[in-house]
C-alpha cells in the first residue's frame, strides 16, 4: 500500500476543519445570536421594554401623581374656560377635556393598546398558520376553496368592513368591545400570514427532506408535525413581530372612529379621539408620539428578526 | 508585456465570525491569445479573485496589483473599470439567467451594450451586429430569435447569447466563470467548442475557471491550481497531468474516475475537508490532508518555486518528483521519512 | 456476471409516468403532460449496482421516484421480489427500499438534529427509541465515517460531504435490500465525491447492498456500476454490461455522450473524435415522434420519425445487450462525420466535427 492510500485511510474524513468547534447550536439559536449584535434592534427592545413597564406599571404612575384611574379634576386640571391645562408639576403630561390626568391615561392605555395589539397578533397568528398549513399541505379542492377565501378577505375594504361590525355587534361592555376589537383585527390580519405560509408550506413540501420521510414511510401528520412546521418557524416569527405593530395601529384607528375600544377605557386611539389639537397638543402628541415610538421599535425589531433568520446573513460578505 | 499581469492579489472580508481570507496571494500572468485555466474546489478563491479583478466584490479588502495593458484595475474607480468592462474584459457566468436581464429582449440587451460603448453606431446597426453576433455562436434563424426573451430560449441557447454579448465589443480577455457547469454533457461540448473555435477566431485571451480536469484538459494552455485561495500549482495541462508536483493536484487526479485513480483500480480520496478561511493552518495549507505532510510543511509556508522550467508548485517535496510513477513516489517517499526523522531523531 | 436473470430484485415492467400540467382557477383541467417516464422496461438483479446516465429531463431522477413508491405510476407495474408496488406501498417495503438524494443541503430537515434525522427510520418504524435508538444511530455514524460525538449537531455544521454521509446512514438504519441514489455525489466538490463513491462501494460489499445508481456524469457511473442503462427523453435507449457499453456503445446517443465526457488526460483529450450533437434535449411535454432522439442524431433516416425502435439485441451483441435503434453504431464507425438523412433543423450552422 502507497503512503498516500495509508494515510487516506488514517485520517478520519470527518475531521474538523480548524476553527469550527461550535457544538450544536440550533439555528433558532444561532439567529437570536445575530439578533444580539443587531443595535437596532437590541435598542427596539429596550424601548419595547419600557413601554411594557410604563403599561405594567400604570397603578405605580397613578399613586405618584395621585391621580386614581379614571378620577376626574374638572377644577384642578381645566381653566377658566373650562379648557384642559397643558403640563404642570402636578399634571406633568397636562390633562384631557373631562380633566383627568393624561400620564395616567397613558400609561392605562398602554395596557389596552399593547394587549390588544399582541393578543389580535396571536390570534390571527394562529388562523393563518392553521389555514396556510391546511391549504398548503393538503393542496387539492381544500387549497382551492381556502385561497379563494383569502383572497376574497385581502380584497375586503376592511375599515369599512370593520367599522359596519363593530357598528352593528356594538357591544354593551367595555370588556365586549375589548374582544370584538381583537377579533375584528385578526380577522382582518390572518389572511396575509396564511398567504404566506401557504406559499412556504408547498415550496417545503417539494424539498428533498420531506421526499426522504416519506420514502422512509413517515405518515402526512408526522411529516406536517415534525419536517413542516419546525420550519415555519421563521418566518411565522418575523411575520408576527410585524403584525403587532400593523394591529396596535389597527385598534388606534378603530377606537380613534368611536368603533374600537368603548370609553370610558382608555386606549392611545380613543385618546388620538378626544384631543382636541388646536388648543391642546400634548393630547395629540402623547398618545400620537407613544403609537409612533411603539410601532417604529416593532417593526425595527421585526426587520432585525428577518434579517438575523435570513440565511443571506450567512453568506461571507457582510450586511453594509 | 503580458495582456494581463496579476501580482500578489489578496482579498479578504470582514464577517461576523472574522476575517475570510478568500484570497491570499495569487500571481499570474495571460497574453493575449492564450487560454489561462483557473482549477480548484468550491471556497479556493478561484472565482473571487476574478470578481475582484472586474471590481464586483463590493466590501471586500483588497490588495496587489492587477496590471491591464499597464493599466492597474484594482486601483481604477467604478467609472472607470465600467469603461474597461465590455469593450476590454467581458465576463461569462455559469448560470446566463443571472446575466440576462429577464424582461428585455435579447437582442436589446446586446444593442443597448454595444450602443452604451460605442455612442456613434447607429441602433440599427446595432442590431445587425446582434443578429450577425446571434449566428456566429448558433443561435439558428438569428434575424428572428434576435426579438426573443430570455426565457424562450433553451440553457444551451441562453449561453450561446452569453457568449455573444461577450464577444459583442470584440473584449481583449473573456473571464468564463464555470460558462458549462449547468449545462448537460452533450450541449457542454457545444459550448466548450464555440468557444475554443471563436477564441481562435478573434485572438481573445480566456481566463476559464472550472472545478473540471476535463474542461482543463480540453482547452487550457496555462492550468492554475488553486487551493484555500492560494495557487499551489502553476504550468502547463500536459504536465499537470503527467507531471503533477503538488500533492493537491496529483490527489484531484487520483480522486476522480475519468483521471489516474480510474478505469478498474480503486478511486483514491483527498482525506478531510478543505481547511477554513479564516484561521488557515499554519506552514502549508495543505498539510493537514497531505499524506506527504513532513515537519517543515507544518511550521513554513512553501513559497511557488520553479520544479522545471514553466512549472511552478508550492510544495516542499523534491523538485524531481512530478507524477504519478513509482520512481516519483519513491523519491517522495524517501523525502519524507527524512523529512520525519530529521526532528524525531 | 452470469446472465441467468433468476434473481432479480427489481423488474419495471412498461412503466409509464407522466405528469400532468394543470391549469384553471378553482376546477382545474389539464393541459398537457409531461412525458417524464415513457414505456421503460428494466431488471434490476440482487447484489449489483445499475447505472442510470441521461441528461436533464430525461426522467431518470423520476423513474428513480417510481421505482421507491414515490410517485405512483401512471401506467405499468414495477415489481420488487416479485411484488407489484401499490399506489401505497406498505411498511416492509419502506424498509427494504430507501434512497439517497442528490442535494446534501435539501435531503436533511435544516431544523433537526443529526441524530434525529439518522434515527427517524428507527422512530417511524417503531424498532427503536431512548437509549438503544441512540446507540443504533452512533453505531450508523461510526459505519459512514462520521464522529458519533456529534449526533447532537444540526445539518447546517457539516461540510457537503458530511452530509451526504448523513443521508447514507439514514439510508442504511433499516438494513434495506435496495437503494436508489439519485445523483448522490453531483453535488460535491471532486476530491470529496471519490470519499463517498468509496463509501457506498465498501458498504455494498460489507453489507450485500443492491443499489440503482443514477447520474449524469458517465465516468462517474462507468466506475461504480455492474450494467448501465442510457435514458433519453422518458425513455431506455441503451443496457448493457458497463464495460461491454463503454467498449462497444450501440446507440448514437451513447456514442455522443461518451464523446461529451469529461476526459482529465490532455491527449486523450485531443486525440478522441467529439461528436458534436445539435441542439438541446426537446421538451418532454412535446416529445418528438418514433425515436425520440431522430431531431438530433446524425444517422437519423426518414425510417426514425415514423417507426419507433425496439430495445432489443441487435446483431452481433451479447444477450445483455439491448439497443433501441434502427442503425446501431458500428465498431470503427466515424460517427462524428455522420450525416442525416432527414431535414433537421441545425442550430449550428457553422459548426461541424472537431477532432
Amino acid at each position: 500500500m502507497s503512503l498516500t492510500e495509508l494515510a487516506a485511510d488514517a485520517i478520519p474524513a470527518d475531521e474538523e476543519p480548524s476553527g469550527r468547534k461550535i457544538q450544536g447550536r440550533s439555528p433558532f439559536r444561532l439567529a437570536m445570536a445575530r439578533l444580539m449584535h443587531d443595535k437596532m434592534a437590541v435598542a427596539s427592545v429596550v424601548v419595547l421594554v419600557l413601554i411594557i413597564l410604563f403599561a405594567i406599571g400604570a397603578p405605580l404612575f397613578a399613586s405618584w401623581t395621585g391621580h386614581p384611574y379614571g378620577a376626574q379634576y374638572p377644577d384642578l386640571a381645566r381653566d377658566s374656560w373650562g379648557l384642559p391645562k397643558g403640563p404642570s408639576k402636578d399634571f406633568w403630561l397636562g390633562a384631557d377635556p373631562l380633566g383627568r390626568d393624561v400620564l395616567v391615561r397613558a400609561a392605562y392605555g398602554a395596557r389596552i393598546s399593547l394587549f390588544v395589539g399582541i393578543a389580535a397578533s396571536i390570534l390571527a397568528t394562529v388562523i393563518g398558520v392553521t389555514v396556510g398549513v391546511l391549504a398548503g399541505y393538503i393542496g387539492g379542492a381544500v387549497d382551492a376553496i381556502l385561497a379563494r377565501f383569502m383572497d376574497v378577505v385581502l380584497s375586503f375594504p376592511y375599515l369599512l368592513v370593520a367599522i359596519v361590525i363593530a357598528t352593528t355587534f356594538r357591544p354593551h361592555s367595555t370588556w365586549l368591545s375589548l374582544l370584538l376589537t381583537i377579533t375584528v383585527i385578526a380577522i382582518f390580519s390572518f389572511a396575509a400570514m396564511a398567504r404566506i405560509v401557504r406559499g412556504q408550506v408547498i415550496s417545503l413540501k417539494e424539498k428533498e427532506f420531506i421526499e426522504a420521510a416519506r420514502s422512509l414511510g413517515a405518515g402526512r401528520v408526522r411529516i406536517m408535525f415534525v419536517d413542516i412546521l419546525p420550519n415555519l418557524v421563521a418566518p411565522v416569527t418575523v411575520l408576527a413581530s410585524l403584525l403587532v405593530p400593523t394591529s396596535i395601529v389597527f385598534e388606534a384607528t378603530l377606537s380613534f372612529l368611536g368603533v374600537g375600544i368603548q370609553p370610558p377605557m382608555p386606549s392611545w386611539g380613543s385618546m388620538l379621539n378626544d384631543a382636541d389639537y388646536r388648543s391642546s397638543l400634548w393630547l395629540l402628541f402623547v398618545p400620537g408620539g407613544l403609537l409612533l415610538l411603539t410601532t417604529l421599535a416593532f417593526n425595527l425589531l421585526g426587520d432585525g428578526i428577518r434579517d438575523a433568520f435570513d440565511p443571506r446573513s450567512e453568506r461571507l460578505i457582510t450586511r453594509k | 508585456m503580458s495582456l494581463l499581469e496579476v501580482t500578489d492579489l489578496k482579498v479578504s472580508f470582514n464577517t461576523s465570525d472574522g476575517v475570510v481570507q478568500a484570497v491570499r496571494g495569487m500571481t499570474f500572468s495571460i497574453d493575449r491569445g492564450k487560454t489561462l485555466g483557473i482549477v480548484g474546489e468550491s471556497g479556493s478563491g478561484k472565482s473571487v479573485s476574478t470578481q475582484t479583478l472586474m471590481g464586483l466584490t463590493p466590501g471586500a479588502k483588497v490588495s496587489g496589483q492587477a496590471l491591464f495593458e499597464g493599466q492597474d484595475l484594482l486601483t481604477m474607480n467604478p467609472d472607470q473599470l465600467r469603461r474597461i468592462r465590455g469593450p476590454q474584459i467581458s465576463m461569462i457566468f455559469q448560470d446566463p439567467l443571472s446575466s440576462l436581464h429577464p424582461l428585455y429582449k435579447v437582442g436589446w440587451q446586446i444593442v443597448e451594450m454595444i450602443r452604451a460603448h460605442e455612442p456613434n453606431v447607429s441602433k440599427a446597426d446595432a442590431r445587425k451586429r446582434a443578429v450577425e453576433l446571434l449566428g456566429m455562436v448558433g443561435i439558428p434563424q438569428p434575424d428572428r430569435r434576435v426579438d426573443d426573451y430570455p426565457h424562450q430560449f433553451s440553457g444551451g441557447m441562453r449561453q450561446r447569447a452569453m457568449i455573444a454579448m461577450a464577444l459583442a465589443l470584440n473584449p481583449k480577455l473573456i473571464i468564463a466563470d464555470e460558462p458549462t457547469t449547468a449545462l448537460d454533457a452533450t450541449v457542454q461540448a457545444q459550448i466548450l467548442d464555440l468557444m475554443l473555435r471563436l477564441q481562435r477566431e478573434f485572438d481573445t485571451a480566456l481566463i476559464m475557471i472550472t472545478h473540471d480536469l476535463g474542461v482543463i484538459a480540453d482547452l487550457a494552455d496555462d492550468v492554475l491550481v488553486m487551493y484555500a485561495g492560494k495557487p499551489v500549482e502553476h504550468t502547463d495541462r500536459r504536465s499537470l497531468y503527467y507531471g503533477s508536483h503538488h500533492p493537491y493536484s496529483a490527489g484531484l487526479l487520483r480522486s476522480i474516475p475519468s483521471g489516474a485513480g480510474g478505469r478498474g483500480g480503486r478511486l483514491i480520496p483527498i482525506a478531510g475537508q478543505p481547511p477554513s478561511l479564516i484561521s488557515p493552518p499554519p506552514g502549508c495549507s495543505f498539510h493537514p490532508r497531505c499524506p506527504y505532510a513532513m515537519d517543515t510543511c507544518r511550521v513554513n509556508e512553501p513559497p511557488l518555486r520553479e520544479v522545471a522550467a514553466g512549472h511552478g508548485s508550492a510544495c516542499w517535496l523534491p523538485k524531481e518528483a512530478r507524477g504519478l510513477g513509482p520512481e516519483a513516489e519513491q523519491l517522495r517517499e524517501n523525502a519524507v521519512a527524512e523529512g520525519r526523522t530529521e526532528v524525531g531523531a | 456476471m452470469s446472465d441467468v436473470s433468476g434473481d432479480v430484485l427489481v423488474k419495471v415492467e412498461d412503466a409509464y409516468k407522466h405528469f400532468p400540467i394543470k391549469q384553471g382557477i378553482i376546477f382545474k383541467h389539464e393541459v398537457a403532460r409531461v412525458h417524464a417516464v415513457d414505456g421503460v422496461n428494466l431488471e434490476v438483479r440482487r447484489g449489483e449496482t445499475l447505472g442510470i446516465v441521461g441528461e436533464s429531463g430525461c426522467g431518470k431522477s423520476t423513474l428513480a421516484r417510481c421505482i421507491t413508491g414515490l410517485h405512483p405510476l401512471t401506467k405499468g407495474r414495477i415489481l420488487f421480489e416479485g411484488k407489484e408496488i401499490g399506489s401505497s406501498p406498505d411498511k416492509a417495503f419502506r424498509r427494504d427500499v430507501q434512497m439517497i438524494f442528490q442535494d446534501p443541503y435539501g435531503s436533511l430537515n435544516p431544523r433537526r438534529r443529526v441524530g434525529a434525522i439518522i434515527g427517524d427510520p428507527f422512530d417511524i418504524h417503531g424498532i427503536a427509541d431512548g437509549a438503544e435508538r441512540k446507540r443504533r444511530v452512533q453505531e450508523l455514524m461510526e459505519l459512514v465515517g462520521l464522529n458519533p460525538e456529534h449526533y447532537n449537531r444540526f445539518p447546517a455544521e457539516f461540510s457537503g460531504g458530511q452530509r451526504q454521509r448523513i443521508g447514507v446512514a439514514r439510508a442504511l438504519a433499516l438494513k434495506p435490500k435496495l437503494i436508489v441514489c439519485d445523483e448522490p455525489v453531483s453535488a460535491l466538490d471532486v476530491s470529496i465525491q471519490a470519499q463517498v463513491i468509496n463509501l457506498l462501494k465498501d458498504l455494498q460489499d460489507e453489507l450485500g447492498l443492491t443499489y440503482i445508481f443514477i447520474a449524469h456524469d458517465l465516468s462517474v457511473v462507468e466506475y461504480v456500476s455492474d450494467r448501465v442503462a442510457v435514458m433519453y427523453l422518458g425513455k431506455i435507449t441503451e443496457n448493457a454490461e458497463s464495460e461491454e457499453l463503454y467498449a462497444k456503445p450501440r446507440h448514437p446517443y451513447t456514442n455522443a455522450l461518451l464523446s461529451a465526457a469529461s476526459v482529465a488526460d490532455p491527449d486523450e483529450a485531443a486525440k478522441r473524435e467529439r461528436i458534436i450533437l445539435t441542439g438541446d434535449v426537446p421538451s418532454p411535454i412535446k416529445p418528438p415522434s418514433a425515436c425520440r432522439f431522430h431531431p438530433r442524431c446524425p444517422k437519423a433516416q426518414p425510417i426514425c420519425s415514423t417507426e419507433e425502435p425496439e430495445l432489443i439485441v441487435r446483431e452481433g451483441d451479447d444477450a445483455d445487450h439491448l439497443t433501441a435503434c434502427h442503425f446501431p453504431v458500428q465498431l470503427g464507425e466515424h460517427l462524428a462525420r455522420a450525416r442525416a438523412g432527414i431535414a433537421q433543423e441545425s442550430t449550428e450552422p457553422t459548426l461541424g466535427v472537431s477532432e
